[in-house]
């Protein structure tokens, strides 16, 4: 996946976790973009064994990005805001 | 009389201003954190792109609608990041849950549904990899998130918003390394004279494409996509030029898109009566000129309402309000209620025309191989949506209860119009004899403790 930030890259930087390890996004990244521009191959496992998936409509319509984030439970990734100190599983 | 409004794009906004000014303080619901719809969407808190950078030629309309956005909030009982999940019309409530955990009643004595659209989407063997996306998810990415797809990307589909995207794109230095255009040149041509009814929108459009192909971006007209190859990951298009000729476009990304659907689920739960509207190609809730829905209280304006565009939009969001209004025994501004209509009435000819320029390839969906994923969020092939119509599946709910296409969390958003094609051919029946898949609540995937009180 190589999602690329083209224009206002320069924001402040935060901190989250993904499956335990520190992923560095920028202040008004969402979930799905943080994810993607790291370099993730993707943001959840098809449970139908077809590879990862990582989104599709960037809109919340069609519920392909689903991440869980601690104390909120599943979400989807393209809808939620990053926060410094999230933590968020893949699955 | 309370007054609920779902939705704070463009037509929710021009709604909302006609109840204020009429002294309606309504409760205003919208899903996201912020009003202004997906056209006009803003990026997050701690962007400052100008107006001018982010809308382009629409700059001036997004401001205004931003401004006065930012000005009605105030004055309604504003309900940012709300999802209204289910409707019970016989009771005049809303379901609603806000930030996906606290949940919440609305009681309406009307309703106006601005509900917007998405992308309509024919699948294409390779769509589910990471990669790719809507065309609409990419232009969303680059103006709400700065964010490219990919640093060489292929834009695949046909409709105004395929160049749109594909020109800013370019200019953000991300430029298109294919823009497959399933359209063919002389079909847009025979549509020309209609599209005059707005000729700064088409002369807009022509722009767009004399603009890409001065920076030398591909375009190919009349194409076909047939795969996106990728192990794991987007490498390649493959297609088809019109003489049948193949190639094979290196690329990191893909965006597809064909015009737009409604996103009409609550329309549905409302209870009101959907029709296939053959222009269009896609299924819409009944409303008159003016949004009214069949379903006494229920209003209707925007895309969710039948697809006509941001412009559109606007007027008949204000047109829905001015209509609940007189039915509710209130004077209105009749030589504003003249304007809108007089302009709903010409822009009503410019969208037919857009529709004869941009027709949905429904040749593409019918002909889906059967190992193609039809359902992505269930991964259910067009074969095996095939075999439910052989097992004697007559329409579309049918077919989803034998196959599970449209079952998933998606709730057919996504697949719904192209499983409808594939079954229609499957049956040798007019696709609107395939139905539509009904919508149902939650209209999106609830916590499991919020629907268990």
């Amino acid at each position: 996946m190589t999602v690329v930030r083209v224009l206002e890259a320069d924001r402040p930087r935060i901190v989250l976790a993904v499956d335990g390890v520190p992923l560095e996004a920028r202040q008004g990244d969402t979930l799905l973009t943080a994810l993607l521009v790291a370099g993730l191959d993707g943001v959840r496992t098809s449970e139908f064994g077809d590879g990862q998936r990582a989104g599709f409509c960037w809109m919340g319509a069609c519920q392909d990005c689903w991440v869980l984030l601690e104390g909120r439970g599943v979400v989807r990734a393209c809808t939620t805001l990053a926060e410094e100190g999230m933590r968020v599983t893949r699955r | 009389m309370r007054v609920a409004v779902v939705g704070a794009g463009p037509a929710g906004v021009r709604a909302v201003e006609q109840l204020l000014r009429a002294g309606i303080e309504p409760a205003w619901i919208e899903e996201a954190p912020d009003g202004g719809g997906r056209i006009y969407q803003r990026p997050p808190p701690g962007f400052a792109r100008s107006h001018r950078a982010l809308y382009g030629a629409d700059a001036k309309r997004a401001q205004a609608l931003h401004a006065t956005l930012d000005a009605l909030k105030p004055r309604t009982d504003w309900r940012p990041e709300t999802l209204v999940w289910n409707i019970r019309p016989r009771d005049g409530v809303l379901d609603v849950v806000t930030r996906g955990t606290r949940p919440g009643e609305i009681r309406f004595d009307a309703l106006i549904l601005c509900t917007g659209a998405m992308d309509r989407i024919v699948p294409v063997p390779g769509w589910t990899m990471p990669g790719v996306t809507t065309l609409g998810g990419a232009q969303i990415a680059l103006k709400a998130q700065g964010a490219a797809i990919g640093a060489r990307p292929v834009f695949v589909g046909t409709g105004p918003l395929l160049w749109l995207a594909a020109l800013q794109y370019a200019k953000a230095g991300a430029s298109p390394a294919l823009v497959l255009d399933t359209t063919s040149f002389l079909t847009k041509l025979l549509a020309t004279p209609g599209l005059l009814w707005n000729t700064p929108t088409f002369l807009r459009g022509l722009r767009y494409t004399a603009a890409l192909r001065a920076r030398g971006v591909t375009i190919a007209e009349d194409a076909t996509p047939l795969a996106i190859e990728g192990e794991g990951k987007v490498a390649a298009l493959r297609w088809r030029d019109s003489g049948w000729r193949e190639h094979v476009a290196p690329c990191d990304a893909v965006a597809l898109g064909w015009g737009l659907k409604p996103e009409a689920q609550l329309a549905d739960l409302a209870g009101v009566p959907f029709r296939f509207d053959a222009a269009q190609h896609n299924w819409v809730p009944e409303r008159d000129a003016a949004g009214r829905s069949p379903v006494p209280g229920v209003y209707l304006a925007g895309d969710g309402a039948g697809i006509g565009g941001a412009e559109v939009a606007e007027h008949a969001g204000a047109r829905a309000a001015l209509a609940l209004l007189e039915d509710h025994g209130r004077s209105v501004d009749l030589a504003l209620r003249g304007h809108l209509d007089g302009r709903l009435r010409t822009e009503a000819r410019f969208r037919a025309a857009l529709e004869r320029a941009f027709p949905f390839p429904a040749h593409l969906a019918r002909r889906m191989a059967d190992a193609t994923i039809l359902c992505r969020c269930e991964s259910v092939t067009a074969g095996e949506l095939r075999e439910a119509a052989r097992l004697g599946a007559p329409e579309v709910n049918r077919a989803k209860a034998l196959s599970r296409v449209g079952m998933g969390r998606c709730q057919g958003r996504v697949c719904g119009p192209p499983a409808a094609e594939v079954l229609s051919e499957a049956l040798g029946i007019p696709v609107e004899q395939a139905g539509r898949l009904r919508g149902q609540p939650p209209v999106k995937p609830l916590p499991m403790p919020m629907v268990a009180p």
